[in-house]
């Protein structure tokens, strides 16, 4: 996994509350049997005037001028600004995929859902939760300044506005330090090999009946 | 100290506790199905390790199949939709490289991820639980600890048979008294969630009880359940009773006779303590639960049968204003118009949601002698399971959905999320028993109302949204017009 430490990037807006990962990912690109290339498809129904397709070309598709995210100002963006409860509903971490894969590695909204927090810590995306009321002074500011703007830094925790104010914000310390170095989930529970085994011999003893063979 | 039922489950599962706040948590169950599983058995592989434990894994394919039965008779070399066959076929090859049990597609046992785990006893009390998919929350109906992970979690399990979780806090609901007749284990969900919102239950588990809730047979707890996530909770709970016991009894996965009794023993204490502490509890009044239809793009849009689409000026704020607004658009509905006036297109009864047998009887008893409204365009009844859809078929349902007008198609999860060719077209409306309503989630474009079986049958005969009193009121021989 890529490390995060420190990022200075643009800022786009997804301004609206509840968005779900079905919203972020249609279904349709959920039969690739791939983690990558799911970036050009990133909110796909609102981005684009037809409907997807896997596999294919995008871009020659017609994009939605309405949609914030094809404005020519926001192109390039690697910050996205959203509100209460991003990342709703389906488990699919085509979302995160999508997300870093089309350039964001920072998401900032009120709040999360739960299996989307996760699964974006796992591809390098920080999720970073501020007030709704600090919120609004971000998506004031963005709307107000092209080229917004903000630099992120998880050794410090905090978020410096181009004004010079500096936020800080909480984190996970156990998400915190697999971001800053990079690491990833399975090697650091192998380390855990004798404990995961002695717990195991335990509970196999306690509940027997979990470790038969399954035979179908 | 008393506990409650979540705090039982953790720690009997609690193999390691560290200093940071997170834990190890040991995984006894894990379901696997072929979206969400292809890129963790490659990540397995490209690091060269083996799954820790087979036995603890079954697989089965479910979301992307087809579910016309002249598409499966040729098996999965004979798939029209040649993107689908690859995964499909990925998954049969990553079980048979890897060693995981898998039901095929042309296994009678084949279903939804989460009907067939407790149909088979795959899925049993008392036991941890994960699957990539969301709806995992399912499974807590058995006083199982259930929750669905991403794809990079299902490549942490196979390889280690533990998740790194930190604990949730614990919510109860409590249900009291009795739902009316009519009103099911689908319509509580809907109005539990529209009333705690789709994140009122995020960073919580979530337990159901009291009597309202002991009173669902085992299929209207899983529903009841798998609805946990759409309020935000990753998983919901109800705890062991003489229900859950009869239900487990005779699986074919179910513990051996020899072992039964201290399976019993262990899972009869799978309740929360008197005294528990809970960090939040709502309660709720069973017989105040009216039959309920989504009418927006979340799931916490919800009014009941007899209500109305909101008045704009009902909004508490500006964010409230433009989501109704937009809702609304999407949704091609007028604010303030009474749900009654809502006019479905498409009817669907499936999903991991609502495609059990007894949600098939719910519906059939509606349906029964009655045809659906001239006015609906696609009418599908999916069964959960070839189990379910035999026992439906040896019960005389099948015939009840055909005669009245509806296919009646193999397993699969369908029209829910629309992954195969059951979808709706832009515009279409559809009365559909499955758990989300999100834009687009149906098909581009396609507009979903989330009802229980009885209402969604009900909307098939009267062409629009009607309370299944309603229904009853017109006698067989003259339903189905308009």
């Amino acid at each position: 996994m890529q490390a995060f430490t420190q990022h200075d990037g643009l800022v786009a807006p997804m301004d609206r509350a509840n968005v779900d990962t079905d919203l972020m990912i249609p279904k349709q690109f959920l039969k690739s049997i791939k983690r990558s290339g799911f970036g050009p498809n990133l909110f796909d129904e609102l981005r684009y005037l037809d409907e997807g397709v896997p596999d294919a070309d995008n871009s020659s598709r017609p994009l939605n001028p309405d949609f914030p995210l094809n404005f020519p100002r926001y192109q390039n963006a690697s910050i996205l600004l959203a509100r209460e409860n991003f990342g709703c509903g389906s488990s699919r971490e085509h979302a995160a995929w999508a997300l870093a894969d089309d350039g964001f590695c920072c998401v900032i909204a009120p709040s999360f859902a739960d299996i989307f927090r996760s699964n974006a810590f796992k591809n390098g995306i920080l999720p970073i939760e501020f007030s709704s009321e600090q919120m609004d002074v971000l998506f004031a500011m963005m709307y107000e300044t092209e080229g917004f703007r903000l630099a992120v830094d998880l050794v410090a925790q905090v978020v410096t506005l181009p004004n010079g104010d500096a936020w800080s914000f909480e984190v996970d310390a156990f998400r915190r330090d697999c971001l800053l170095q990079g690491l990833d989930d399975v090697g650091i529970t192998l380390q855990s090999t004798e404990a995961i085994r002695a717990f195991e011999e335990i509970h196999a003893r306690r509940f027997p009946w979990l470790f038969e063979d399954l035979v179908l | 100290m008393a506990q409650t039922l979540y705090d039982k489950l953790w720690d009997a599962h609690l193999v390691e506790q560290r200093d940071d706040g997170t834990s190890l948590i040991y995984i006894d169950r894990h379901l696997i199905h072929e979206v969400t599983s292809a890129q963790a058995f490659e990540g397995l592989s490209l690091a060269g390790r083996a799954p820790w434990r087979k036995s603890a894994n079954l697989a089965v394919p479910d979301h992307n199949v087809s579910t016309l039965q002249t598409e499966r008779a040729g098996g999965l070399a004979a798939l029209p939709d040649p993107v689908s066959r690859i995964q499909l076929q990925t998954l049969d090859d990553n079980c048979e490289t890897f060693g995981i049990a898998e039901i095929p597609l042309s296994d009678i046992r084949q279903g939804i991820v989460h009907v067939i785990g407790p149909e088979q006893g795959a899925v049993l009390p008392g036991m941890t639980v994960v699957c990539g998919d969301s709806h995992t929350s399912t499974h807590g109906a058995l006083g199982a600890l259930a929750h669905g992970i991403g794809t990079s979690e299902v490549e942490h399990v196979l390889a280690t048979q533990c998740l790194i979780q930190k604990k949730m806090k614990n919510f109860k609901v409590e249900v009291s008294g009795r739902l009316e007749a009519g009103v099911s284990a689908k319509d509580l969900a809907l109005a539990i969630i529209g009333r705690i919102g789709t994140a009122g239950g995020t960073g919580y588990a979530l337990e159901f009880t009291g009597d309202a809730v002991k009173a669902l047979t085992m299929e209207g707890r899983m529903t009841l359940c798998n609805m946990a996530i759409e309020a935000g909770a990753r998983c919901g709970l109800v705890a062991v009773d003489e229900v859950t016991l009869e239900y487990a009894r005779g699986k074919p996965l179910a513990p051996k006779e020899s072992q039964w009794a201290a399976a019993e023993a262990w899972w009869r204490t799978l309740r929360s303590d008197d005294g528990a502490h809970f960090d939040r509890a709502i309660e709720i009044e069973g017989s105040a639960v009216k039959a309920q239809v989504s009418w927006g793009t979340s799931p916490e849009m919800v009014a009941s049968v007899d209500g109305h689409v909101p008045r704009l000026s009902e909004m508490p704020d500006e964010t409230a204003r433009q989501g109704l607004k937009r809702a609304l658009d999407y949704m091609g509905l007028d604010e303030g118009m009474p749900i009654t006036d809502i006019q479905p297109d498409a009817i669907f009864i499936g999903s991991c949601t609502n495609s059990r047998i007894e949600d098939l009887r719910e519906a059939a008893a509606v349906l029964k002698g009655r045809r659906v409204s001239s006015r609906i365009k696609k009418a599908l009844v999916v069964p959960g399971s070839g189990v379910v859809k035999a026992q439906a078929e040896a019960e005389g349902l099948d015939q009840i959905f055909l005669d009245a007008g509806m296919e009646w198609r193999e397993p699969g999860c369908s029209m829910c999320l629309a992954m195969n060719a059951d979808r709706l077209n832009p515009g279409e409306r559809c009365a559909s028993t499955s758990n989300r309503n999100f834009e687009g989630r149906q098909g581009s474009g396609g507009r979903t109302h989330l009802v229980s079986p009885a209402m969604a049958a009900a909307a098939a005969v009267m062409g629009r949204f009607a309370s299944v009193d309603a229904v009853g009121a017109v006698s067989p021989v003259t339903a189905g017009g308009e």
